[in-house]
């Protein structure tokens, strides 16, 4: 079984999520991470889809995908010839006694504070799943209240478009 | 404007009333049986509407113009709170034809069987919750087995959808991985659209069920209708074009190969592709298998068919595929039921795999040529190629002459046959094959699911597309009244026979109060068995003949009784229970065109269908008949009890009921 990073261009319309998660659910996969949003085209939304499955069934499931009436095009993104980011924001317990710690562990990964109160700091930031992961581990001993991370989103590198053919 | 008949606000009474149309009989209704005096008379050869400037209409009344000017003649149905507004304005239609049925699965599967029988897009009507439920079978149904149907249901109004109102039901979602497409409609405005749409998606690319959704409320609102409508699928672009360099590459193959066989499928009947597809045969002189979707797509009287492969296939057919170096599927998609076991499935043969649904290549066993394209463009295409190849067709008819050799042997070594039971009773397969043959190739034959579905694709001779249909991935009993019905409906001077079970018969039946009111006069052979049949056959041969509840009690109490069950239904109920009176009562069923006919064949219980791969073995364990291997070299495997091990199904495989 292997990573696999998928960009996948559809319709705007109710359900085209529930057709695209049905295709991986009916065959017991399991998505790891989804993020959706507008594209550059009214209408056409743009979502990443990260599974680990074998290399077989995933070309069945993008075929299978492909088919999908509302979806446009599918490219699968390799992590070398692409760039690829999630967003984390971590609640951190942090009082006047460890405060300066944590902003030095944020400054270090160039994360950002975004909230701040007597007891805890938020802390936000952008990266690749391994850098992410060593912020958390950085800031696990100060105690963490909470964290939201989203999908990866991701984009190959080089001056082509994946809408390029579909126009 | 340019629209093809008045309208009416909504709310006035039909043209009917005004006294200015008397009402006609709908088609094939005798005229006793008319009590719809409001009804508009039908007149389905009128010009349909194409342009219609934009004019006030209720969605309602936008449906049913859409449905006409998309050129819909049938719509099979039945009414229920959340979609009576559609059948308001329906009442009103001079185009199109309701069919009243009685139960919404019957509308589902008659659509699917007037849609394989013509090749037009079937239509079906239900009501919101469990009306739109009842159509999940025949849905799935028509998706396994890629036929254009368009299903429109009611749904709540859209401020109570999401609240589990009476009759809710999120039929988009529970359909959503059974049809093709499925669409909720909000705005009345989208319901030409939709309808276009629908109707695009379900006839193009490969065929399939599309699922219209619409509120109560939008049926009811005030919009505008115009004609026609654009589509906007930017995502649905099916490729009907092959690829011209695979065309060479597969053209290349088949001249270089010494035991090729045309591996035919359902697409090629989808596609109207058997006048290519004889031109291909010829070219080639290989030989032909059809499938259980694609039997008639090539003619069985054709010296170059070898009849259906898989399952319960030919053994000439079986092994044909078995020991070939290239298979040429067309349309065609490796069905487990083909292959048996993946692994052992032809196992020398190179593949061209030829079909519209690029999903399908590769999917089963790896393609060396894929050919993603329409079957008949594809076969017209590898035609033309082999045609401008070096080696003319007489070469190639030459280099084939040793397989055909092997393969006459294994044709007349093990051709199709049946022993008349030994307790005298009467022969099933005797049974069909003498309506087969009564009937003709003209007719059209319906099965249901199970033994008598497999007797009837062996031993019926199809010679022409579109004359068999039947339930073949889904495997859906209770298919065969209704999509005969459907057919009727769609070829009304066509002789329809149901070949059905009593187990399935069991399942549908009601729908021949429909053919008796609707004036449809079908025929329904019930191989009556008393038992679920095929099951049967698995248990006598899996389970040590342990009988666990397929006894259905049709032939120890004679309930129901189908005589009796065919004249309630208003029908003419026959019964044959020896040989000798086959061909007469057949003869007689085919005399009656006034009204449905049900034949009770009383037949033995232990007939069984053969050939036979056992589920989960290979092809090479072909039986001609019980334990006896042709393709298995090991004589001493042949031994009944080591046979009835090895070929114990493996867990999770089923019969097909």
């Amino acid at each position: 079984m292997t990573h696999h990073t998928l960009s996948v261009l559809v319709e705007d319309k109710p359900g085209v999520l529930a057709r695209i998660s049905g295709l991986f659910s009916r065959r017991g996969y399991n998505i790891q991470s989804l993020a959706v949003g507008p594209t550059e085209e009214e209408g056409i939304s743009r979502m990443t889809i990260c599974v680990t499955v074998d290399e077989f069934p995933l070309e069945q499931v993008t075929k299978q995908l492909n088919k999908l009436v509302h979806v446009i095009k599918i490219v699968e993104l390799e992590p070398t010839t692409s760039v690829q980011r999630e967003l984390v924001m971590m609640k951190v317990r942090a009082d006047a006694s460890v405060r300066s710690q944590v902003l030095e562990v944020t400054q270090m990964f160039r994360a950002k504070v975004v909230d701040v109160s007597p007891e805890a700091v938020t802390v936000e930031a952008t990266g690749t799943e391994d850098k992410l992961a060593a912020l958390r581990r950085m800031l696990e001993p100060y105690g963490i209240r909470e964290i939201v991370q989203s999908g990866m989103v991701a984009l190959a590198r080089g001056p082509r478009s994946i809408a390029a053919h579909h126009r | 404007m340019t629209s093809a008949r008045p309208t009416a606000p909504p709310g006035t009474p039909g043209p009917a009333a005004n006294g200015t149309r008397r009402p006609a009989p709908r088609a094939g209704v005798p005229s006793e049986q008319q009590d719809t005096a409001l009804q508009a008379p039908l007149r389905p050869d009128a010009p349909r509407p194409t342009h219609v400037d934009p004019e006030p209409a209720t969605g309602a009344q936008s449906l049913v113009r859409a449905l006409e000017a998309v050129g819909c003649e049938v719509v099979f149905g039945i009414p229920g709170g959340a979609i009576l507004p559609a059948y308001d304005p329906l009442f009103d239609s001079t185009l199109l034809r309701h069919v009243l049925v009685r139960h919404e699965q019957g509308a589902g599967h008659a659509a699917t069987g007037y849609a394989q029988a013509t090749g037009r897009v079937g239509v079906c009507i239900a009501t919101s919750g469990p009306g739109a439920t009842n159509l999940v079978t025949p849905l799935a149904d028509a998706m396994l087995d890629s036929v254009p149907v368009v299903a429109i249901t009611g749904q709540v109004g859209r401020k109570l959808i999401g609240t589990d109102a009476f009759q809710e039901a999120d039929i988009c979602g529970i359909t959503l991985p059974i049809t093709k497409h499925n669409m909720l409609v909000t705005d009345p405005a989208d319901i030409p659209r939709a309808i276009t749409e629908a109707f695009h998606i379900a006839s193009t690319g490969r065929p399939g069920p599309v699922l219209v959704d619409l509120p109560k409320d939008v049926l009811q609102a005030q919009t505008t209708f115009s004609w026609p409508v654009e589509t906007r699928l930017p995502g649905y672009r099916p490729t009907t074009r092959p690829h011209s360099k695979q065309i060479r590459e597969a053209a290349r193959l088949i001249g270089e190969a010494r035991r090729p066989v045309l591996y035919v499928g359902g697409g090629v009947i989808k596609a109207e592709a058997s006048t290519e597809l004889a031109d291909l045969a010829d070219e080639t002189g290989a030989p032909v298998v059809t499938t259980l979707m694609a039997r008639g797509a090539f003619p069985d009287g054709h010296r170059q068919n070898l009849g259906m492969p898989g399952m319960h296939g030919t053994v000439a057919a079986v092994a044909a595929m078995q020991k070939a170096d290239l298979l040429v599927a067309l349309g065609a998609r490796f069905d487990d039921r083909v292959t048996g076991d993946l692994s052992t499935f032809a196992p020398e043969a190179k593949i061209v795999h030829a079909d519209i649904d690029p999903a399908e290549i590769g999917k089963n066993r790896p393609a060396d040529v894929p050919i993603v394209g329409d079957a008949r463009e594809v076969i017209t295409e590898l035609t033309s190629a082999l045609r401008g190849a070096r080696d003319g067709r007489d070469a190639r008819h030459e280099r084939l002459r040793p397989w055909w050799e092997q393969l006459e042997t294994w044709r007349q070594t093990f051709p199709l046959g049946y022993d008349d039971p030994a307790d005298g009773t009467l022969s099933p397969e005797y049974v069909i094959e003498r309506i087969g043959a009564i009937a003709g190739p003209d007719a059209i034959y319906a099965a249901g699911v199970g033994q008598h579905q497999m007797w009837a694709a062996q031993f019926i001779s199809y010679e022409k597309p579109r004359t068999w249909l039947n339930s073949g991935g889904a495997g859906t009993m209770g298919y065969g009244v209704p999509a005969a019905m459907g057919a009727k409906v769609g070829c009304p001077d066509t002789t329809v026979w149901c070949i059905d079970g009593d187990g399935c018969f069991q399942m549908t039946n009601q729908e021949l109060a429909t053919c008796a009111i609707e004036g449809i006069p079908i025929k329904v052979a019930v191989i009556n068995n008393g038992n679920l049949g095929m099951v049967r056959q698995w248990q006598t041969l899996f389970y040590e003949e342990r009988y666990s509840n397929t006894e259905l009690g049709t032939h120890k109490h004679r309930v129901p009784d189908f005589v009796m069950l065919a004249e309630a239904l208003g029908c003419e109920g026959l019964r044959c229970e020896s040989k000798d009176d086959v061909d007469r009562v057949v003869q007689q069923a085919m005399s009656i065109n006034d009204r449905p006919v049900v034949i009770d064949f009383t037949v033995g219980a232990d007939a069984q269908v053969w050939p036979m791969v056992a589920a989960g073995t290979g092809n090479d364990q072909i039986m001609a008949a019980r334990n006896i291997r042709p393709l298995f070299d090991d004589p001493e495997a042949v031994q009944a009890d080591e046979v009835s091990r090895a070929d114990h199904p493996v867990d999770g495989e089923e019969p097909a009921r």
